[in-house]
């Protein structure tokens, strides 16, 4: 059968519509952090910042604009990692053998999945970055419409890779383990560090040695250089730290988080084959 | 749909030294049957015996670790994607997104067998008649009754049309005029030519719906035969009477050519006799009532299953208090 990930696609996305309050709260969080830390850390750095000079040639953003891109990052990063859950509940309640027991193809149930997954970061992506300009994020700030297409197109390009590292490893936890509070509880404490050892509140510039050079790494930091560059520009100058992305940082960026997602995807293939589901 | 078997006493399902063990733990102890096309075949068995695993691995969610299983001509090993698609399956725990509607529910099991939409939409409305769930089509199954929600399962089974329907403790948790209901409906299907393979630790269901009946414990067939034959191993009915002279019916009965033995109790007599009780009790009241001995009580016993049951596995059928829980016991048992 050759459209059976398409099944599985149908059935996750009537859920994903149907969970009304899950949706609302997915989509309304970031829209908080924007609203209230984001205006409140934005009117406190820009006024310090407003002394200061500019780099020459460098476009000066405000710190919404700059940390807009860190939580469009954030948004994909929670829904990935706890997109396991349904996995889990799927599991436990038998739902999982209706699926298994049938001749849909193990690939197929994959990437029926795996689409769903992305399909919803790109709702929750393009929702952000429509209310991010709204209370005033300079995204696509001044380009010409075909540049805007582009830059979105790059930003879910980059989203998409991300979202599906992260949807592989909370597959991978999800078979492995029993209770959905257990699931909550690794996954809670595994957003802590990916979210702050990154670049997406503050510049990981001055961070002491080894802290940095992890930030470095971290595939959330990979994400949002792209999603910056591509949203505000390959050269702009934020908290007081320049921001001057090559073409092949960007591509690197990129193959760092092709490189995760098939680590990701080996893992969760792994613990897939050694899961028994009856 | 269906494989290269034809009509009459050939096997559709045919399992030869099925083996399945958890860890040191054989579940299922080298078991052979077959099912005739057509036919209601059930596992009676307490809980634990190895009914589940068995089924299990007949459907595939299970390795095949020893022996040999062919459903509709496809060998279960090395053939599953076949076997997939040759049966439908009813889970023995409910097994229904709740935040489906019901319609959605049988929309996406055709699709997931590849249906067309067609015929997909066509089957849709015909079983949502059969098990008369019509006007519930858009109510989410969170909101049903668990009746309906076994219903809308059996419905699920038949969208494929599958030659072979597996129904895993198909009425566990139902009220007793549900289960009659459902009964008649596995009997409808059976009807029109699906052949039902059947687990049930319920002693009445085994008897009222079977064709014929494998007793299964700890992991091993002990018997298999109709319900009829397996009720007739242990012989005779029995009747139970009080009278106004026990020890005279006793004399009165002993001579009566249909009567095997007589055992006297505290108040009446009880007689174990070799053919119909029914048949043969208007004759005995005669008999008495002819000599002057006065009928006070009467009563007819025939064999059950549970008796069946009891002799062949020397036990009452255990409580499932008293099991580990399946699940539990399962994961306890991989590790």
């Amino acid at each position: 059968m050759q459209d059976g990930f398409l099944t599985i696609y149908w059935r996750d996305m009537i859920r994903f519509v149907r969970f009304k309050t899950l949706l609302v709260s997915s989509l309304l969080q970031p829209a908080l952090w924007l609203a209230f830390f984001g205006i409140a850390m934005a009117s406190n750095f820009d006024a310090i910042m407003a002394g200061m000079p500019v780099p020459e040639g460098a476009k000066a953003v405000g710190y919404l604009t700059f940390m807009g891109c860190g939580i469009i990052a954030m948004t994909t990063l929670f829904t990935s990692l706890f997109s396991g859950i349904v996995i889990l509940f799927d599991k436990n309640w038998g739902l999982m053998r209706e699926i298994l027991a049938s001749p849909v193809s193990r690939n197929h149930i994959i990437i029926g999945i795996a689409l769903s997954g992305v399909t919803k970061s790109f709702i929750q992506a393009i929702i952000i970055m429509g209310f991010g300009v709204l209370i005033g994020a300079a995204f696509f700030a001044g380009v010409a419409p075909l540049q805007i297409v582009i830059g979105i197109t790059g930003v879910l390009a980059f989203v998409a890779m991300f979202a599906l590292g992260f949807l592989f490893l909370s597959a991978a936890i999800a078979i492995s383990m029993e209770s959905p509070e257990g699931l909550q509880g690794v996954m809670t404490l595994l957003t802590m560090p990916i979210f702050f050892a990154s670049n997406a509140l503050y510049p990981i510039n001055n961070f002491p040695e080894i802290l940095r050079v992890i930030s470095a790494y971290n595939p959330m930091t990979l994400l949002i250089n792209g999603i910056r560059y591509f949203a505000i520009g390959p050269d702009f100058y934020a908290l007081g730290h320049q921001y001057a992305f090559t073409q092949e940082d960007i591509l690197l960026s990129f193959l760092g988080l092709v490189l995760f997602t098939a680590i990701m995807f080996a893992l969760a293939w792994w613990r897939f084959r050694k899961a028994v589901v009856t | 749909m269906a494989g290269p078997v034809a009509a009459g006493d050939i096997p559709i399902i045919s399992v030869e030294n099925l083996e399945h063990r958890y860890g040191d733990f054989k579940a299922v102890d080298g078991i052979s049957f077959s099912v005739k096309k057509g036919e209601i075949f059930s596992f009676l068995g307490p809980n634990g015996a190895g009914k589940s695993t068995a089924i299990n691995v007949l459907i595939t969610l299970l390795n095949l670790q020893k022996g040999k299983a062919t459903i509709a001509g496809h060998d279960v090993k090395t053939d599953p994607q076949k076997i997939r698609e040759s049966i439908g399956i009813v889970f023995q725990d409910i097994t229904l997104d709740r935040d489906m509607t019901v319609w959605e529910i049988l929309e996406f099991h055709g699709r997931l067998y590849g249906m067309p939409l067609a015929e997909r939409r066509e089957r849709i409305e015909e079983l949502l008649k059969l098990v008369q769930l019509d006007a519930k089509r858009n109510e989410l199954t969170k909101k049903l009754s668990g009746g309906m929600k076994r219903r809308l399962e059996i419905a699920r089974g038949l969208m494929t049309r599958p030659p072979v329907l597996f129904l895993d403790e198909p009425t566990i948790g139902l009220d007793p005029q549900t289960r009659m209901r459902m009964w008649e409906y596995i009997r409808g299907v059976n009807r029109e030519g699906t052949t039902i393979f059947l687990t049930t630790h319920y002693m009445d269901e085994a008897d009222q719906l079977s064709d014929r009946i494998s007793i299964i414990d700890h992991g091993r067939i002990v018997v298999t035969g109709t319900p009829w034959q397996l009720k007739n191993t242990l012989g005779q009915d029995l009747i139970y009477l009080e009278t106004s002279d026990n020890p005279a019916a006793r004399r009165l009965l002993e001579s009566h050519p249909s009567v095997r033995e007589i055992t006297e109790k505290k108040q009446g007599i009880i007689l174990m006799v070799n053919e119909d009780g029914t048949r043969l009790l208007p004759g005995v009241i005669d008999m008495l009532r002819e000599n002057g001995v006065a009928i006070s009580t009467i009563n007819l016993k025939k064999p059950t299953m549970d008796d069946v049951f009891v002799f062949y596995t020397g036990k009452e059928i255990r409580d499932e208090g008293q099991q580990p829980a399946r699940g539990g016991f399962l994961r306890a048992a991989r590790h």
